[in-house]
């Protein structure tokens, strides 16, 4: 029979050939097959439109800044053109450290974390095709990002500098090598990492590390205030500043090259073809280099990547004892969720964030000029306040997103459970909302109460923003459960990504909408009462009505705001099927 | 004990399970078999509630699993297929949180999570976390999950999948022991000496609808398979015979 004598046939001839290796792409094509599918299953026309519009809006506001900016550095002869290159260079350099990091972070999955790594090691596949592959998997995964933001800033110098064809062939070289050279080194660094720590501490371990290093550079950046870098005083002379714009920024780093390989086709003063072949020529050597080390590294690492990470413990939660009050089933939930968090370090290294957010925000309210030298006036120190509830109301929406969206998706893989237990699911979302509100609570009134005790404000406006920010948060935590309920994210097990899709980037525009409105509806109750105040008028049917209606409203639309997403999430935990 | 009348579900225009009806009786060991893709963990998620039925009624112990979810689920023990675990908690904390779930605290639940854990041989590895459990230590924590609240059912699904020869044995001796004090089981398994050994009456699914139900010796008459084993009649039911012949004549040369 056919099928057995051309087994027997083959078995004989195979000594004879040596296997044939599949190509770098077919290597690749299983990734890029599942992304593609991953786009067509979630294709909606709405969705799309909006993730158009949203990205249309971004790229036009980069492309209009940069233009504006470069436009307005040729005006100034001389410097002009040495300003915009050394602009490109700094955009570059700042994106440089990001792009090493998260390669190393995605290196880490792309080559000892992926479930397909079984297979592939257990295949007869050379090393070297396989760490192409992987190479190519974690430049695309760790870069899109930036390159997507590239393309309006390049776009820009290319409309401001009349670019020619020319252009358009050199920038996406000089692009893939800027973006190839981080790949390698994160690779590099990553093989280096596990073979020294087991992959699975390797990863918190890189979380924490990247987290800790995001918030130091935010928090660096805004304690060195960059406006005052543009006060005219700063500068010596003249001919000291362009000395100091003509010397590169960092000579022996890809970003600088990029940069110059980038304008090269501009025709701008001084421009030369040298770092685009130092780029490409780099780019190539150091791809050599991580193969090579691939070689040497790889397969101890893979198998360090096996073995187990952390162990067990023992210890009693004093929480337990609060929670006996509760029911048996909302107890066991919220004990379940708090140890979970304090355990997954992808959830509780979020709080180091959520600090520097804090931290970020009452910093900038203690820098406003309100008093200092000219004394503002109780009427613009009370608008802010006011329009302070809007942002104080924006940094809980983030932290919602961060903390509250994601409750949902990381129930989803033992719904089962929960699903099959006599758990009713009105249990199941109280318990996750009262998990995410109650913090939620404690810092919304403390950043107010902190940040009008800076202002100096006390009275109706005090009194108003703190009953508002609570309204506020009751609901932006209502709308993150329920957009996190209709926008589940099942199969990843990172809880920092959750709230990156197109969910989380709708709960944030609807809770932003919201606190407009709420901020909108508050405005005239305020602005009465302040101009009696002012006036030395006492309350009359006028202000009150105001403050009825007004107040009224607002607080109606928290009512829905915050009963409607709840129901929503409610039906929707009980109609997902998996 | 478990009713299951006219149960059906449609995922659009395919029907994945027909309208099913059967009864399993209080200190049952009721087997479901059927190939790959047959619809046994589609129809065991909609007795355990975790699927809602596209039609039909689905009861466990009298109570509705639609009208009353909460009064149907109280009796019921669920092994699922490989399912994920909460992989932060410990094997002892994630016994606890089930117990909780299903209204049990205290003492007694951590009493019963302790003895099912040293049963299982699991004693030694209950305060570590889940995520460097083995997939056999995972099977083991699953099984005593569904029995630490004391259920009156258990719906199993493929219970054997990673269990070595011990735990394997202790697991056929816990649904035996199950049953004979009274308590229904509903296992649906590949392994058919498992079902042959244990089970009451056996149902053989095969796309979506029973093509068969009753005692080893009513399968062996509705097959007419005489005195054949379970393997027999199941591949006689399913179609495997088909495949088995087709192999047969892959190997004789003549048939070239």
């Amino acid at each position: 029979m056919i099928l057995f004598r051309e087994t027997q046939e083959r078995r004989a001839l195979a000594p004879a050939r040596a296997p044939v290796q599949p190509g770098v792409f077919d290597l690749y094509a299983p990734r890029w097959l599942a992304a593609r599918r991953r786009m067509h299953e979630g294709r909606s026309v709405a969705r799309g439109v909006l993730l158009g519009l949203v990205g249309l809006v971004f790229w036009t506001i980069v492309f209009a800044l940069i233009y504006r900016m470069i436009s307005y550095f040729r005006s100034t002869p001389g410097v002009g053109d040495l300003l915009a290159v050394k602009l490109l260079g700094l955009l570059l350099l700042a994106f440089l450290p990001i792009l090493l990091l998260s390669n190393v972070i995605t290196a880490l999955s792309s080559f000892f974390l992926a479930r397909d790594l079984e297979l592939l090691a257990a295949a007869p596949v050379d090393g070297t095709r396989l760490y192409l592959a992987r190479l190519l998997e974690t430049t695309i995964h760790s870069s899109w990002m930036i390159a997507l933001v590239l393309v309006p800033i390049l776009s820009a110098y290319a409309a401001v500098f009349d670019a020619g064809p020319l252009f358009l062939v050199t920038a996406p070289v000089a692009l893939a090598g800027y973006l190839l050279i981080p790949a390698v080194v994160g690779t590099a660094v990553t093989q280096l990492l596990v073979n020294v720590f087991p992959a699975r501490r390797a990863r918190e371990l890189l979380a924490l590390i990247a987290l800790l290093a995001g918030a130091v550079v935010i928090v660096g950046l805004r304690l060195i205030r960059p406006e005052q870098l543009a006060r005219p005083e700063g500068f010596r002379d003249l001919v000291d500043f362009i000395a100091t714009l003509r010397t590169p920024q960092s000579v022996w780093l890809p970003s600088e090259w990029a940069a110059q390989a980038l304008v090269a086709p501009l025709d701008l003063a001084g421009a030369d073809w040298f770092p685009l072949l130092l780029l490409g020529s780099t780019a190539a050597a150091f791809t050599v280099f991580g193969a090579w080390a691939h070689e040497r590294l790889f397969r101890v690492g893979l198998s360090r990547a096996q073995e187990g990470s952390s162990s067990g413990t023992r210890r009693t939660w004093p929480i337990e004892r609060l929670l006996s009050p509760l029911g048996h089933a909302p107890r066991s939930l919220i004990l379940k969720d708090v140890r979970t968090f304090f355990r997954d370090t992808t959830q509780w290294s979020q709080l180091i964030l959520l600090a520097v957010l804090v931290v970020i925000y009452v910093y900038n309210i203690k820098m406003l000029p309100l008093f200092s030298g000219e004394d503002v006036g109780f009427f613009l120190t009370n608008v802010i306040v006011f329009l302070n509830i809007g942002l104080a109301g924006f940094v809980i929406a983030a932290i919602a997103a961060r903390f509250v969206f994601p409750a949902v998706s990381l129930e989803g893989r033992t719904l089962w459970l929960l699903r099959s237990s006599p758990l009713r699911l009105s249990s199941l979302v109280w318990s996750k909302y009262w998990m995410g509100l109650l913090p939620l609570l404690v810092l919304a009134v403390a950043i107010t109460t902190g940040t009008n005790a800076i202002l100096r404000v006390s009275g109706f406006v005090a009194v108003l923003s703190l009953l508002t920010i609570v309204a506020v948060t009751f609901a932006v935590a209502a709308l993150a459960l329920g957009f996190g309920a209709v926008f589940p994210k099942f199969n990843t097990d990172n809880a920092a990504d959750i709230p990156t899709g197109f969910g989380g980037l709708l709960f944030m525009m609807v809770s932003t909408a919201y606190l407009a409105a709420v901020v909108v509806l508050e405005a005239w109750p305020v602005y009465a009462v302040l101009l009696s105040r002012l006036r030395n008028q006492a309350l009359g049917i006028e202000q009150w009505s105001a403050i009825v209606i007004g107040v009224g409203l607002a607080l109606l639309l928290s009512v829905a705001a915050t009963v409607i997403p709840l129901r929503v999430a409610r039906r929707r935990i009980e109609a997902i099927e998996f | 004990m478990i009713e299951l009348h006219g149960v059906t579900k449609r995922y659009g225009r395919f029907t994945a399970v027909h309208p099913i009806d059967l009864t399993v009786a209080r200190g049952e060991l009721f087997g479901f078999l059927g190939p790959n893709g047959a619809g046994k963990t589609t129809t065991i998620r909609m007795a355990t509630g975790v699927l809602r039925p596209t039609a039909g009624q689905v009861r466990i112990a009298g109570k509705d699993m639609v009208r009353d979810p909460i009064g149907a689920k109280r009796h019921i023990g669920y092994i699922p297929d490989r399912p994920a675990l909460y992989e932060k908690l410990t094997g002892e904390e994630f016994l606890r949180f089930v117990g909780g779930l299903w209204g049990r605290s205290g003492a007694t639940v951590r009493k019963r999570a302790d003895d099912l854990l040293e049963m299982f041989q699991l004693a030694d590895w209950k305060h570590t976390i889940i995520e460097n459990y083995s997939n056999g230590m995972r099977q083991k924590l699953l099984i005593c999950s569904a029995l630490v609240h004391s259920p009156d059912v258990i719906i199993v699904d493929e219970p054997m999948i990673g269990l070595d020869p011990r735990a394997a044995r202790l697991m056929k001796d816990v649904l035996r022991a199950f049953a004979d004090n009274g308590g229904t089981v509903f296992l649906s398994t590949h392994t058919l000496e498992v079902a042959q050994a244990l089970c009451h009456r056996i149902a053989i699914l095969n796309q979506g609808s029973i093509r068969a139900m009753g005692t080893i010796d009513e399968l062996r008459h509705e097959a007419e398979a005489g005195t054949a084993g379970l393997e027999e009649i199941f591949l006689k039911l399913t179609g495997g015979h088909q495949v088995q012949e087709l192999m047969a004549a892959l190997h004789d040369p003549s048939s070239d």
